[in-house]
Order: structure tokens, then C-alpha cells, then sequence
């Protein structure tokens, strides 16, 4: 198969274009290179799928068809762009009703891992030694709260377990 | 036969809740039935199970036929043994249950009564599966179910941590051993456990599979270095300890390696693990069971050594050995369940299990005290139980090891009888600890906290397992016989002398090391009694238990340093690095290999070709360097419609006619938001980072269009599409062969897509009208609306300029209504819809479909939006979104779905030309109907987006203006 070189520079422009733009801390802008990106590899897909042809429709005409099967994943990614188009730019709406501006903040949860990480902190997870000890002091506990609460031993079966 | 008992377990686990909230613990009653019958049923097959020529009872159901695994089960004599204590105690610790819980504990019997019954089930396909991949299932459910049963008490933190210590042990043994399924089955080209023994594969990959499936074992049975898991599991209700950590779970490591043994027990490897860890285990288990001072934490370790000897000996290879194992597999399950049981009943009674507080037990309890005490015999290996026959028969295997006393053998040997003497010791302190008032210290620890009598059945169940031991302890003669088909088969090794089971074989060695042992064992516990051990002092400094924690640790860190280091909480930089490993993964292998490029290239299909790629890359670039919004946004449609020419130059009339019109409706959305945005892009970042960018998109596009041309030179086969001619139009009913594929052949694609536009949909209106308030604004709004259809709306107060043009026109602020835009939108609004709706129908056969008419019957409402707003939107489609949307989503799963009432494949096509009078003949075909749902989407996703981004917006536009005003107007006062 000999793929076409044109499309193939014009999909790659986009692409290289589309990642620029979609680095960007704009949400429109992130979108605008989201559209690009999508144009540029649903341009791959037509140049991976083989030559031109005649459009794939039966009795249309006496030529080759085109390949059907990339067309119809490509339509529903342009449909699907639609979608996506619309979240995003609702997404900047809210942004900017928040914050003002449509920029992407840092992820404050993200930063909190960051921290936790730079300051080796687990948080209030016990120590190994204190899991393996809860552990065994459960196991070797009664199970008296298995059945009913119960009271603490009368003082006067202490006095007589001291007295023995 | 096996799959129907196998059936009932399940049957009785999912009717179990039911039967407890009917009957209450009885229900145990009624769930034990299932192990019951198992019992009586294998009790019946004795024959069949036994007999040497056929191999015992097989059946075979097909499961995956394609993968080749059948759901195989073979009731064979080690088969028949597992299966009758598995089911037998199961059914016993079953009954023990309906008088051991309490009426209602939040709900956790019935879970309890569900989960132990269940667990019995998978017990039982466990040790009668006949294939190695439907062991595995068998053997996770016994992992999952013993996960549910060990964190019974759910609101204790450390019983949670305890099963979840349980769980990953086990399950990490279990992968482990899936591993080693597959190299086994690969190797010996079948997973049928009797093929693969009948005719064992050699090679190092069996080796290795032979070792990972001996790891599973390992795991599960609590051998050293994972013993710690099961005094850990002991946090479980005691019935629960009796049989998952006795008689059943912890016993299928074992019944694995005595499954194994007699095709793989030859193995060094096997020797070496089997004997090594078998062998720790039993000296390490024995030795902490001799100073616990909790009865149950004693038989816990108890069990541990005890495992490590049962796998000694049945992976020891020799007949002997096999036959004292067998024979001690069945002792172990008769005593130990007897005294966990014993134990529960003591800890019911008294509310306590800790030897220094417990008094008057043997007075309170006389009966409990005998048959603990017959079984805590039958451990120590005492005569006439079942124990001591088991004992006997080992000593006589493993004296005289055949390699001489300094090999593996001979320190076996060696291991085995200090082992035994601290069982001794251990079965002397639990009846001393229990049943006598010596073990209390002189000060301090109170007595048990109540006492009241236990029910009958508390104390005959572990009597009648004790009574057991001492039947088979007799009748061990009869044991010989039924076992002696499953013995012969391991005899990697020779025995030194043969060894029978029996009560008497006079005045022998091994009765002699019998009676040393039972004396060493006296005093070891006389010496360990005298000294109360508070803190149990730590063998070595090594603690697996301690070390498994900090594995833990350590991997939790692990995730956090790296969850630190890769997600810094900028998305650029998070969206970068994924962008890098797309370029250094794929691109560094693309260097590396470029073997795979087309022969040739074409440059260009023609004039107009180049003249639409030459300005969609002029666009591109400019887009990208755009600083103001809308600039970048008509350069990016610009590319839009660019690409859309570019696709029908190729071949592509469907895709140009749908890019183009998603292209204008992305259009309009962007402006109707860019409104609400400043005029320039807020973010400027630096050249540094711009150069970074730059160089990272051009990494991109390279690495893409690479792997897009080395896709295209290595493609080999005939395109998929080039055969779909034909079939599109005989099968699909269509001549536009795409639409066909979407609406017939990929159809479920479709309709996952048909999901995302609407969770798309919903979620711009969420984002937009953020409360339920505002939306049932909008529903009132259209509400009133469909009271008054037909009539021009018109705002209170103001007059009527006649008949307007469009129905909301009056509504619309004079200084914004633009007069030309309504006779437009009233002269073209109707005949646009009625193209989408011929778009919809023509769709199968020329370009057109469910998607494109959907867009276009948007932008007609698009138009109305435009011309009159909110008021208009509502006049034109009075109803919400989600109605659309889900009528959408609705009739196409309907469609999906209709064929298989009439015995077709889901989304099936069907033909039909049908006769109307006057139309004359109709080419109906029922994927129509899909594209109709598809249509209602689309056009839903549409009214949505103009509802939320287009009238939602011009409210909160409003609403901030008049606020202004106000605040205007009070700071002018």
C-alpha cells in the first residue's frame, strides 16, 4: 500500500499543532488544540485505511470504493468531538464563574499527595509492629462481645482470685 | 452427581439469608442439609470411589468449550476421603452454628450462615475438580468466602486487617499458583488433573509450575514463611476457626500436595520445599502452641505445626508415609474440630478463653471435659484414638530414611519426632489449661466474667466427633482398605519396612519412640507449666508476621512516592507526560526497527488535494499562535472544513457531510460561550515553556505519522470493509454501505456512543443549571408553554405587533430583535426539518443517517434559538432534553433487543417491502428504527446545548445585569 504523503503532512501538522495548543493552562485554548488533535488523527485514520476511492455507497459508481469500515469509527469521532466540544466549553463556563478566568488550576489533591510524599508521611497508618500486635491481641481477645456486653467481674470473684 | 451437590451448596448459601430471617439460627438447621446429603451420598459411593481399574466415579459437564475446560469432577479414594471430612464436618459445624449464634446480630448470621455453607460447596469442588483451571475457581471462592467469614466482627479495625492479611497471602499464593496451572497445562498439553498424573511432563517449565503450584499451597495451608496469617484468622467466630482453619480451607494446600504427590513428588525441587517448609513449620508451630495462654491461639498454632507435618508427609513420596498422612489428615479434622468446638463452647459459657481465668470447667462441664480430652489424646498421639494409629504409621515410614540419616529424609525424620513431643506438650497444656484451675496465676487475673450452661448440642458435637476419633482409632484395619488405591499410587520412594495401620504390632521401634516421645512430651510441658509466660519471648529476630507488614508498608509508600512524583497537579505537565511516553515508547522502538515502512508513497491524489491541505496547515499554524479567542476559534473551523473537503476528496461523503455540520454547530456553541469569556486567552505562558511545547507536539506528530505509515506498510491482509459490499445490502438491507455499519454491523458501538452523548449532554446541563431549582425553572417555563400552543407568546403589558413571525418574537427585547432573521427562520425552519427528516430515512442509502439529520434538525433549532431566544427554543420543542434523549436511547436498545423475541441475534436486520396504497411498494427495513433513536439523541444532545450554553446562560447574563444595576443604582444614592 502507498499512503498519501499530503495527507499525511496535514495530519501531522495538526497533531503537532493540536499537542501544542492542548499543554496549554486555557481551557478554550486546551480545546482548541483538542479539535485539531482530533481532525489531524481522524485524517490518520483515511491515510491508514488505503487509497481514495469512489464513495462506498452500492451502484454509486463503477470505481473502487474507498474503505468503509475507518469512515464509520471516524463518524461517530466526529460526533462524539461534538460532545466532548460542548462538555469542555461547559466546563470553562463554570470555570469562569468560579474563578473568573477559564484557567486550569492545580490539582490541590495532587498537591497534598506531593507533600506527603516529599515528607515520607503515610499518615496515621500504624506501624508494622503495632498492626501485627492489634492483630494478635484481637485474635487472643475473647469473644464475649460476640454474644452479649458484658459486665465487669464482680469485686468480690476478684477478691477470691487473689485469694487463691 | 457432584455438579448438583456442588449446586445445592450454592443454592442453600443464596437461600440462607431468606431461611434466617424466616427461622433464625435454626436455619443452620436447614442449610446443613446440603453437606449432609453430600455425605450420605459419598458414603454411598465407597465402591465406585475406590475401585483401582475405573479410577473412581467421573463427570464431565462442557463449560467453555472453546478454551477446552469442562466443568470435570472425579470422586477418587483421596477424592472420597476429602470430600467425607470436608462435608461431614462442614455439615457438623453447621449444626453447631444453630446453637452457637445469637437470634439477631445485625444481620451478620445470615451472612455467616450464607458465606459457611458456600464455603462448604467450593470446598467440595475443590477436592473433586478433575481440571486444574476449575480447582483454581473453587480455590479463590475458599479465598473470598474465608476473606468475608475471618472479618466477621466488620466493626473491629483489627479483624478487618486480620482477613485482609488473610486474603492477600492467600491470594498472592493463589496467583502464583495460576501461574503454575498454566506452564503445567501448557507443558503437558491438557489441565485435566488425572492426565496430567497419569502422565506427568518434564522439563524445567514443569518444575517451575510444580514449585508456583506448591506455593499456592504454601500459602494456604500456613506454612512457614506465611503462618502468621492463620493465628491472625483466629480473630474469626470460633465455628468459623473449626472449620476453615481445621478441618477445611487449610487443608486444601495440603490435599494439593497430596494430589500432586504422585506424579511430582520424584521433583528435588518438590523434595526440597515440601520437607524444608513442612518441616520449619511443624517445629516452629509446636513450639508457640506450648506457651500460648488462649486455648484458641494454642490450637491455632497447633494447626500450624500440625499442617507442616501432614505435608511432610504426604509430599514425602513413599507409600508409608502417604498412608500415615491420609490417615492423619482424617485424625487432625476429627480432633482439632473437636477442640475449637470445645473451645467455642467454652468461650459461650464463660466469656472468656484464657487459661489463667478459667476455673470449674471439668465440674461445670464433665462431659465437654471427657471428649476434649479423648481428642486432645488422639493430638498427642495416645492409643486406641485414630491419632495414635496415624502417629505409628509414621514414625515406622519415616525411621530408616532411605538416603541415611544426614539427608533431607533423615532430618525429617528427626523433625517429626521432636514435633511430636511438643505436640505432646501443647495437647497436655490445653486440657491442664482448660479443664483444670493449676494454670491460674497466683494474682491478678480475675475469673471467667458469667457462666450459664451451654445447650446440649454445644457439647455433643465435639463429642461425637471425639467418639470418632476412637471408632476409626479401632476399625483402622478397614481405614487401610479404602485408602489403599490412592497409597500405591505414590511410591517415588521405597518404604524401609512395610507400614500398616493397627491398634498392636507388638513390641516395635516405633512403639518404642511412641513411648519416649510421650515422656519427653510430659516433662518439656511440666517444665513450660511451671513458668508463666506473660510475653512470649520472640525465637528469632526475624518475625514474618512483622515482616509481611512492612512489605505492606512499603508498598503503600511506594504508591505514594510515585503518585508524588508522577501526578505534580498540573495538568500540562500531567498530559506532557503522557505525550513523552507516547514518544519515547512507540518512537524509541520505531528507531530501533524500521523494518516495517511502504515500499512507496504517494505524493498527492491531485491539485485539489494540496491547494485544501496547503490552507488547513496555514490555519493550523495560525490557530496555534492566536492569541486572541476568537481568532483561534474561526481557524480551527477553518481546519474543521478543511478536513471535512479533504474527506470528500478521498471517498468520503458521509464523513464531509457529517464534519461540516458538526463543524457549524461547534461554531455557534464556542461563540455562544466565548461570549461569556474574555476577549484574549488569559494564560501567556514563556518562550521556554511555548519551546517545550512546540518540541513536544512536533515529537508527537512525527511518532503518529510514523506509526500510521509503518501501519500502512506492514498491513498484509485484505481490508476488512472490501467483502462488506454484498452483505450490505443482502444482510443490512442498505446501499451506503458506512450507515450500514453503523446501524447494523458495529451497532453496539453505536450504541455505547449513543451512552456517551448523552452522559456529554447531561453533563453540560448540570454544569450550567447547577441546582434542581433551576431546572424545574425551565420545566415550569415549558409547562406553560405547551398550555398555550398555538398561540403567539407574548410578554404581559405589551402590545401585539400583529401576527408575528415567529411564535416567541414578542418576548424578545426590542433593541435585540432582528426583523429580517425572523421572516428567515419562519420561511426555512420548516423545510430544514423536513431535509433532516429526509437525511434520516435516505440515510441507508445515500449519505445521510441518523447522525448527520440529528445535526440538522439542530441547527434548524439553532436558528430558532438565534432569532428569538429562550422563549422561541421553547415554542419550537417544548419538552426537556432528557426526554429526547432517553426516548432516543430507548427505542434504539428497543430495536436491539425486539429481534431476540422472535429468536434472532440481537440487532438483527430485517427486510420487508410492504405495499401502501398510494406510495406504492415501501422498502421497510428494521434498522431504521435504530437510526430513528440515534436521530432523538443527536438532536437531544443539540436542544440540550442550546437549552444550557444558549438560553440557561442568557438568564445568568440577565441576572447579573439587573444585579448590577441595583448596585449601581444604591452606590448612586
Amino acid at each position: 500500500m502507498s499512503p498519501n504523503l499530503t495527507l499525511l503532512l496535514v495530519a501531522c501538522t495538526l497533531i503537532g499543532t493540536g499537542v501544542y495548543l492542548f499543554l496549554s493552562r486555557s481551557l478554550v485554548r486546551a480545546l482548541m488544540g483538542f479539535l485539531l488533535m482530533g481532525n489531524g488523527i481522524n485524517l490518520l485514520f483515511i491515510v491508514g485505511s488505503g487509497p481514495a476511492g469512489q464513495p462506498p455507497i452500492v451502484g454509486h459508481s463503477e470505481g473502487v470504493m474507498a474503505d468503509p469500515v475507518p469512515q464509520a469509527l471516524v463518524l461517530t469521532a466526529i460526533v462524539i468531538t461534538l460532545g466532548m466540544t460542548a462538555f469542555v466549553l461547559a466546563l470553562a463556563h463554570r470555570s469562569r464563574q468560579l474563578d473568573g478566568l477559564d484557567l486550569v488550576r492545580d490539582d490541590a489533591e495532587s498537591r497534598r499527595i506531593l507533600e506527603l510524599a516529599e515528607t515520607d508521611n503515610l499518615g496515621s497508618v500504624p506501624t508494622a509492629r503495632e498492626t501485627a500486635e492489634a492483630i494478635q491481641a484481637e485474635g487472643a481477645r475473647t469473644e464475649s462481645r460476640f454474644h452479649e456486653e458484658v459486665a465487669p467481674p464482680p469485686p468480690e470473684e476478684h477478691e477470691k482470685g487473689v485469694g487463691r | 452427581m457432584i455438579a448438583v451437590l456442588v449446586l445445592g451448596h450454592l443454592v442453600a448459601a443464596v437461600a440462607a439469608p431468606t431461611l434466617v430471617r424466616l427461622l433464625g439460627p435454626r436455619a443452620f438447621l436447614v442449610v446443613a442439609l446440603a453437606p449432609a446429603a453430600t455425605v450420605v451420598w459419598a458414603a454411598a459411593q465407597l465402591s465406585g470411589a475406590t475401585d483401582p481399574r475405573t479410577g473412581g466415579l467421573v463427570q464431565s459437564v462442557t463449560w467453555v468449550d472453546d478454551l477446552g475446560i469442562d466443568l470435570a469432577f472425579r470422586l477418587d479414594t483421596l477424592a472420597w476421603v476429602m470430600t467425607l471430612v470436608v462435608a461431614g464436618v462442614g455439615a457438623l459445624v453447621l449444626v453447631y452454628c444453630s446453637h452457637y449464634v445469637d437470634d439477631d446480630d445485625h444481620g451478620r448470621v445470615s451472612v455467616l450462615a450464607g458465606c459457611l455453607v458456600g464455603f462448604a460447596g467450593a470446598m467440595l469442588g475443590v477436592v473433586t475438580a478433575d481440571d486444574l483451571l476449575m480447582l483454581y475457581v473453587f480455590w479463590e471462592i475458599t479465598t473470598v468466602l474465608s476473606y468475608l467469614l475471618i472479618g466477621y466482627h466488620s466493626t473491629s479495625s483489627a479483624a478487618t486487617r486480620a482477613a485482609k492479611q488473610a486474603l492477600v497471602v492467600t491470594t498472592a499464593g493463589g496467583l502464583a499458583m495460576l501461574v503454575g496451572i498454566v506452564l503445567l497445562g501448557h507443558a503437558g498439553g491438557t489441565y485435566r488433573v488425572s492426565e496430567l498424573l497419569a502422565d506427568p511432563p518434564t522439563g524445567t517449565a514443569v518444575t517451575v509450575g510444580v514449585v508456583l503450584l506448591l506455593a499456592g499451597a504454601v500459602t494456604k495451608s500456613a506454612l512457614v514463611p506465611f503462618h502468621f496469617w492463620l493465628p491472625g484468622a483466629m480473630v474469626a467466630p470460633t465455628p468459623i476457626s473449626a472449620y476453615l482453619h481445621a478441618a477445611a480451607m487449610v487443608k486444601a494446600g495440603v490435599y494439593l500436595v497430596a494430589r500432586l504427590a504422585p506424579g511430582y513428588a520424584a521433583l528435588p525441587a518438590w523434595q526440597f520445599t515440601v520437607l524444608v517448609l513442612g518441616g520449619a513449620t511443624m517445629l516452629l508451630g509446636a513450639f508457640r502452641a506450648t506457651r500460648q495462654t488462649d486455648l484458641k491461639l494454642l490450637l491455632a498454632y497447633g494447626t500450624v505445626s500440625q499442617l507442616g507435618f501432614l505435608v511432610v508427609l504426604l509430599g514425602y513420596g513413599s507409600p508409608g508415609a502417604t498412608l500415615a498422612g491420609l490417615t492423619l489428615l482424617v485424625a487432625h479434622a476429627l480432633f482439632k474440630a473437636c477442640l475449637f468446638l470445645t473451645v467455642g463452647t467454652i468461650d459461650h459459657a464463660t466469656g472468656t478463653r484464657d487459661i489463667r481465668r478459667l476455673v470449674g470447667i471439668r465440674q461445670k462441664m464433665p462431659w465437654l471435659a471427657l471428649s476434649a480430652t479423648l481428642a486432645a489424646m488422639s493430638m498427642a498421639g495416645l492409643p486406641v484414638l485414630i491419632g495414635f494409629v496415624g502417629k505409628e504409621a509414621a514414625i515406622a515410614a519415616l525411621l530408616d530414611p532411605a538416603d541415611g540419616w544426614w539427608s533431607l529424609r533423615g532430618a525429617a525424620a528427626v523433625v517429626v519426632v521432636l514435633g511430636s513431643v511438643m505436640t505432646t506438650a501443647y495437647s497436655v497444656r490445653f486440657v491442664w489449661g482448660a479443664f483444670t484451675d493449676r494454670a491460674r496465676p497466683p494474682v491478678g487475673k480475675p475469673g471467667p466474667p458469667r457462666w450459664h450452661r451451654p445447650t446440649w448440642v454445644l457439647v455433643a458435637v465435639p463429642g461425637l466427633l471425639s467418639v470418632l476419633g476412637i471408632v476409626l482409632g479401632v476399625t483402622s484395619t478397614t481405614l487401610e482398605g479404602v485408602v489403599e488405591p490412592h497409597v500405591v499410587t505414590v511410591s517415588h520412594v521405597a518404604d524401609a519396612h512395610p507400614v500398616h495401620l493397627g491398634l498392636w504390632h507388638g513390641v516395635s521401634a516405633p512403639l518404642l519412640v511412641s513411648v519416649g516421645i510421650w515422656l519427653a512430651g510430659g516433662l518439656w510441658w511440666s517444665a513450660q507449666a511451671r513458668r508463666p509466660v506473660e510475653v512470649p519471648v520472640p525465637l528469632v529476630p526475624f518475625d514474618a508476621g512483622r515482616t509481611y507488614h512492612h512489605l505492606m508498608r512499603g508498598l503503600d509508600r511506594l504508591a505514594l512516592e510515585s503518585t508524588g512524583f508522577l501526578q505534580r497537579g498540573s495538568l500540562p505537565v500531567l498530559l506532557g507526560t503522557i505525550f513523552v511516553v507516547l514518544v519515547a515508547l512507540p518512537g524509541s522502538w520505531m528507531l530501533l526497527d524500521r523494518t516495517d515502512l511502504p515500499d512507496s508513497v504517494t505524493p498527492a491524489d491531485g491539485p485539489a488535494q494540496v491547494a485544501a491541505g496547503i490552507i488547513v496547515v496555514a490555519a493550523a499554524v495560525l490557530a496555534a499562535r492566536a492569541r486572541r479567542r476568537l481568532r483561534a476559534v474561526f481557524l480551527v473551523s477553518v481546519t474543521g472544513y478543511g478536513t471535512a473537503y479533504l474527506f470528500l476528496l478521498h471517498g468520503g461523503p458521509d464523513l464531509a457531510l457529517t464534519q461540516v455540520l458538526v463543524e457549524t454547530v461547534s461554531l455557534v456553541v464556542l461563540v455562544l460561550v466565548l461570549r461569556r469569556l474574555s476577549g484574549r486567552f488569559p494564560d501567556d505562558p514563556t518562550v521556554m515553556t511555548r519551546r517545550l511545547r512546540a518540541l513536544l507536539g512536533a515529537a508527537v506528530a512525527v511518532v503518529l505519522g510514523g506509526a500510521t505509515l509503518v501501519a500502512a506498510g506492514s498491513r498484509v491482509h485484505e481490508p476488512a470493509g472490501a467483502g462488506l459490499a454484498p452483505r450490505a445490502v443482502d444482510y443490512g438491507g442498505g446501499y451506503n454501505i458506512v450507515n450500514v455499519i453503523l446501524v447494523d454491523v458495529r451497532a453496539w458501538d453505536t450504541m455505547g456512543e449513543l451512552s456517551v452523548i448523552l452522559a456529554c449532554a447531561t453533563g453540560v446541563a448540570s454544569l450550567i443549571f447547577l441546582t434542581d431549582e433551576n431546572l424545574e425553572r425551565v420545566r415550569v417555563g415549558l409547562r406553560k408553554v405547551r398550555g398555550e400552543r398555538g398561540r403567539p407568546v407574548r410578554r404581559e403589558g405589551q402590545e401585539p405587533s400583529g401576527m408575528p413571525w415567529i411564535p416567541g418574537g414578542d418576548l424578545v427585547d426590542q433593541r435585540r430583535r432582528s426583523t429580517i432573521l425572523e421572516i428567515v427562520t419562519h420561511l426555512v425552519f420548516h423545510t430544514i426539518v423536513l431535509w433532516s427528516v429526509y437525511l434520516l430515512f435516505s440515510g441507508h442509502n445515500l449519505p445521510g443517517g441518523g447522525f448527520a439529520a440529528g445535526i440538522v434538525a439542530g441547527l434548524a433549532l439553532c436558528l430558532r434559538y438565534l432569532a428569538g431566544y429562550g422563549a422561541e427554543l421553547r415554542a419550537a420543542l417544548p419538552v426537556m432534553p432528557p426526554v429526547l434523549l432517553g426516548t432516543g436511547l430507548f427505542i434504539a436498545g428497543g430495536s436491539a433487543v425486539l429481534p431476540m423475541f422472535f429468536g434472532s441475534p440481537a440487532l438483527r436486520t430485517w427486510i420487508a417491502d410492504v405495499h401502501v396504497p398510494l406510495l406504492g411498494d415501501v422498502h421497510v427495513v428494521t434498522s431504521l428504527l435504530f437510526d430513528v433513536g440515534v436521530y432523538l439523541v443527536v438532536l437531544g444532545l443539540m436542544l440540550d446545548i442550546l437549552r444550557s450554553l444558549g438560553s440557561g446562560v442568557d438568564s445568568q447574563i440577565r441576572a447579573e445585569q439587573s444585579a448590577g444595576a441595583d448596585r449601581t443604582e444604591e452606590v448612586s444614592r
